[in-house]
């Protein structure tokens, strides 16, 4: 970058990168979309002010142009407005223009705002500035009356009780027929057991119940991994019907895998957080989004989780490679990872922060360890330093670069363009992995290559 | 839970067998504490679980690939290398579709790319590597400048996963696998053990880099060789094609093999000094004369009577295809492989623009021109192509001869790129676009000022006309990809809709304000990738 873009920096922070704009985009259509708009063709009298807003009118099918204004700098992430009509959001309108933004070839000048951009983003601020007094003024008030509060949660605790319990029977009757006949109940028994493990409002426990149905048809050796899941879901009732025995950590891990809600009350850690990793994974009822974060200064690894009802995208997007300074709070439970985003100070941005890493061996103990704090945990987040990527038969290893240890890739992560993104990457040399590792073996789903070089998603 | 010491190593197996066939079938192992079987079990497998999974182990690194050979190549500017993940992910089937309105098909941006980055000299991000690859197994055209921009490391990965296999084939002088032309005993053995595919790479690579030794090499075995691989083989010999190569081909025309012998006989043609050539001059001379005697110097024609075993051996075709006279078939063939300077001494003296405007008795004509035309093409000769092309702004009927657009676009390959683009511009001028495509696809890219100028013009009349653009969707095309980014500015003017016109087609000057918006958005498009790629 040269000349006048030099000085947009210094004045407006460093703009995204396309990539980083696309993450924004609700699906692929859009994604598309948006990058047909991101051209200067369409549009006209864009521009972008010190504070962070784009904006700028493009033109459609009709007459008259489309508004599009974007207020980047809002620490709570970007926020959009068009005139459009499209349901989507981001539009593809807000997503070209950001990437004819980030594209930085002078089409989106620094200028004054026009009034109705001015307007939008005035009001903006102003009801946000409203709300934070507000929200600062009703903290600590009106929780609800206490005692209907505990009798709420005591009934509920009643109900997942006799759920555990049934589901205790349940099993104890699959394991007197054995597993072979299980094979043959198929997937409808599986399915009624859930259905009574969410009247019982356990959805920790349903959720686990619905994936036992899908182990019978999950081929060859689905006899050991039904087992196992049956041993781990027993374990979990077990925990729950004597939580008052656990200790407390792996009492609240228990309340949390069986799907009670708890609260992130953790302090709230203040720090420079890298956006390690974001992807998605849906089924037909919901779409959830993981998002992991590195604490560059406390060293801490974070999943944020945020969820989108049927075919919507979830609302928090984080585009990988960015940074930025924020509050994040735990949830409680011994080795859970889970927290949430408090309030936010800057705007993303890229960073060239890299997470440490370590060897194959220790991420393998890494996981032996974190499964002390929680059994029925099946990964845990890992960067490898200094791996190789290596075909293994079939399959693929990650090859400590200075050792003759390899962790295997998981089968899920064998059938991805990702692994072909991170084999080009490495040509044969140590590269940076970030990953889950685990029983299943390791994902990879973010790297770096061992020189300089921006981080490569592979989810 | 029930704390078990460490139990037997094949402890978890048998409780997998246990919980298989059902406890009421097979007892649990292990004490059961007072409980019930099944609970005991349960108990057991979820030790024995959370044991096996805290204990996984790294496995033993399997042999990890020979690193790909380095890129010395400069890294692409990180501008450039968003715009070429963005190129790559407009490909068909990433989504979307439907009309393109005023937005720029980038697909269709990504030759140029590719072009204009491989004349920069830069290397390709490795992680765009894998949607490159993709992208060229779907589009053979692209595989050459795609390949060759991919570098080292596309290979590499080639070889990793057999997807992009195509790229080893056709990779310039088939990639790394293929011996350099000093390693003499390497391809002696590839071309004597190698795969046919393998073998046509080895050939065609040797070829262009030193056309002897590739014909001395395809000498070695040619007695032994299958006759389709022959003739495979033979065409390879086109690159580089020289007097060197006529003793070899000489020997071909008596090949067992009729294709062969043809291939064989079109490529002595080529080459003016031939002994084939001057043969098929000899034959030629006698067939066409000027006679002097009319009132007007007239070309008559007296067609072969008979395709003698000479003419065949010489690879004129004896059989004419249905619907053609046989003798005027082989007066085609024999005027198509005599050298053209041979006609100048023939028809007295006269320059190729005198010979064409010769009138010609009997309707030779049309078969005279044709032939020439063929001959000019073969031949390059641009003397007879720009006599035969005659003026660009002569109407079809009053051209020389009935010369189609097809060969048109053939001979004008004949002439240098700056005299191709005059020609056509004039074409357009006098023509308009509508038979215009054609010749513009054998224009050089960017376009020359006056070319591009001629296609605006010849738009804005369309434009003013008040026809469709999608009449004009090919020639626009074009346009986006070929015109000069230079010419942006001059077409903004254009991108205004229009008042509609009483004999105009009903919204069409917005259609059209459309499409020039998004030539213009393409253009500019373009202008930024260079700078890009330049900066």
């Amino acid at each position: 970058m040269v000349g006048p873009t030099f000085d947009d920096m210094t004045q407006q922070g460093v703009r995204w990168t396309a990539e980083q704009v696309l993450a924004l985009a609700p699906d692929a259509a859009s994604r598309k979309a948006g990058s047909k708009l991101g051209a200067a063709g369409p549009w006209s009298e864009a521009g972008s002010s010190d504070e962070g807003t784009v904006w700028g009118l493009c033109k459609g099918s009709g007459s008259k142009p489309y508004q599009t204004v974007i207020d980047v700098a809002d620490s709570s992430g970007p926020a959009y407005k068009c005139s459009c009509p499209s349901r989507k959001f981001p539009c593809k309108h807000a997503l070209g223009l950001l990437l004819l933004w980030a594209g930085d070839d002078g089409s989106v000048a620094r200028a004054q705002p026009p009034d109705w951009a001015e307007q939008w983003i005035t009001g903006r601020r102003r009801r946000a500035e409203e709300k934070r007094t507000t929200t600062g003024a009703e903290s600590g008030g009106t929780s609800g009356d206490p005692e209907a509060a505990r009798r709420r949660a005591e009934r509920r605790a009643e109900r997942i009780t006799a759920g555990a319990t049934e589901l205790e029977q349940r099993l104890s009757d699959l394991l007197r027929g054995g597993l072979a006949a299980a094979e043959q109940a198929g997937y409808g028994l599986w399915e009624e057991t859930a259905a009574r493990m969410v009247d019982a409002q356990a959805p920790g426990l349903a959720a686990r119940v619905r994936e036992l149905g899908a182990i019978p048809g999950s081929g060859p050796g689905w006899p050991v991994r039904l087992l196992e899941e049956c041993a781990l879901l027993h374990l979990l009732d077990q925990g729950w019907l004597r939580r008052e025995r656990l200790p407390d950590g792996l009492a609240a891990t228990v309340r949390s895998r069986v799907g009670l809600p708890g609260s992130a009350d953790g302090p709230p850690v203040r720090d420079h957080w890298l956006v390690l990793a974001q992807y998605d994974t849906a089924d037909a009822r919901l779409t959830t989004r993981r998002i992991w974060l590195y604490g560059a200064e406390s060293g801490r690894t974070a999943l944020l989780l945020s969820y989108g009802a049927a075919g919507r995208p979830p609302e928090l997007t984080l585009p990988m490679g960015l940074a930025f300074e924020a509050e994040v709070s735990s949830y409680p439970g011994a080795g859970q990872l889970r927290a949430s985003l408090g309030q936010r100070f800057t705007a993303p941005e890229p960073a060239a922060v890299r997470p440490p890493g370590v060897t194959p061996a220790q991420a393998a103990a890494r996981y032996g360890e974190a499964l002390r704090d929680d059994p029925w945990l099946d990964s845990v987040p890992v960067t490898l330093s200094r791996v190789v990527p290596a075909p293994d038969g079939d399959s693929w290893q990650l090859s400590d670069a200075d050792g003759d240890m390899a962790l295997p890739l998981s089968l899920s992560a064998r059938s991805r363009p990702g692994l072909w993104r991170l084999v080009a990457l490495s040509g044969g040399a140590p590269v940076t992995v970030f990953g889950e590792c685990g029983h299943h073996g390791f994902t990879p789903l973010t790297a770096w290559p061992e020189g300089a070089g921006d981080a490569v998603g592979l989810c | 839970m029930n704390s078990t010491s460490a139990p037997p190593r094949n402890a978890w197996e048998e409780l997998v067998t246990v919980a298989l066939l059902g406890t009421d079938r097979r007892p649990a192992p292990g004490p059961a504490a007072g409980r019930e079987a099944p609970v005991a079990l349960l108990d057991a497998a979820a030790v024995e679980t959370v044991r096996r999974r805290a204990g996984v182990r790294p496995a033993r690194a399997a042999v990890r690939p020979e690193p790909a050979a380095p890129d010395p190549r400069p890294p692409l500017p990180p501008a450039a290398a968003r715009r070429l993940a963005q190129l790559l992910a407009d490909r068909p089937g990433a989504g979307g579709g439907g009309r393109r309105g005023t937005a720029p098909d980038l697909m269709e941006l990504l030759p140029q790319w590719l072009a204009l980055a491989n004349a920069c000299g830069l290397a390709a991000p490795p992680e765009a590597l894998p949607a490159l690859l993709d992208t060229a197994r779907g589009r053979t055209d692209l595989r050459p400048a795609a390949l060759a921009f991919a570098g080292p490391r596309a290979l590499w990965l080639a070889r990793l996963n057999p997807d992009w296999r195509f790229a080893l084939r056709a990779a310039p002088g088939g990639g790394a696998d293929l011996p350099g032309p000093q390693e003499a005993d390497r391809i002696r053995r590839l071309w004597q053990e190698g795969l046919f595919a393998e073998r046509v790479a080895l050939l065609t690579g040797i070829r262009a880099q030193e056309p002897a030794a590739a014909r001395e090499l395809l000498e070695t075995t040619w007695a032994t060789e299958r006759a389709e691989d022959r003739l495979m083989f033979l065409d390879s010999l086109r690159t580089g094609l020289g007097s060197d190569d006529e003793p070899f081909l000489e020997r071909a025309l008596t090949d067992r093999s009729r294709n062969v012998r043809a291939t064989a006989a079109e490529l002595l043609s080529a080459l003016p000094g031939s002994a084939l050539a001057a043969r098929m001059a000899d034959r030629a001379a006698a067939c066409v004369a000027v006679d002097r005697t009319r009132d007007v110097p007239t070309i008559v024609v007296e067609a072969p009577h008979e395709c003698d075993a000479g003419m065949e051996r010489d690879g004129v075709a004896p059989k004419a295809p249905a619907g053609r006279g046989e003798r005027s078939w082989w007066l085609g063939q024999l005027v198509e492989a005599t050298p053209l300077a041979a006609w100048s001494a023939r028809l007295g003296g006269r320059s190729p623009e005198e010979i064409v405007a010769l009138p010609v008795a009997d309707d030779w004509q049309g078969e005279l021109n044709a032939a020439w035309c063929r001959a000019a093409v073969r031949q390059g000769d641009a003397g007879w192509s720009r006599a035969l092309l005659g003026s660009p702004s002569a109407t079809e009927a009053a051209g020389p001869g009935a010369v189609s657009l097809a060969e048109r676009a053939k001979l004008l390959g004949t002439l240098d790129a700056g005299e191709r683009a005059e020609w056509v511009a004039g074409f357009i001028a006098a023509h308009g676009l509508s038979e215009a495509f054609q010749l513009l696809g054998v224009c050089a890219v960017p376009w020359a000022p006056a070319l591009g100028g001629a296609v605006v013009d010849a738009l804005n009349i369309a434009r003013d006309a008040g026809s469709y653009p999608w009449s004009f969707s090919g020639v626009m095309g074009l346009a986006e990809r070929c015109l000069s980014p230079a010419e942006a500015a001059r077409l903004d003017a254009l991108t205004a809709t229009p008042e509609e016109q009483e004999d105009a087609s009903p919204g069409a000057g917005g259609y059209w304000s459309e499409a020039f918006q998004r030539l213009v958005t393409t253009l500019r498009l373009r202008a930024a990738m260079e700078e890009e790629l330049r900066s």
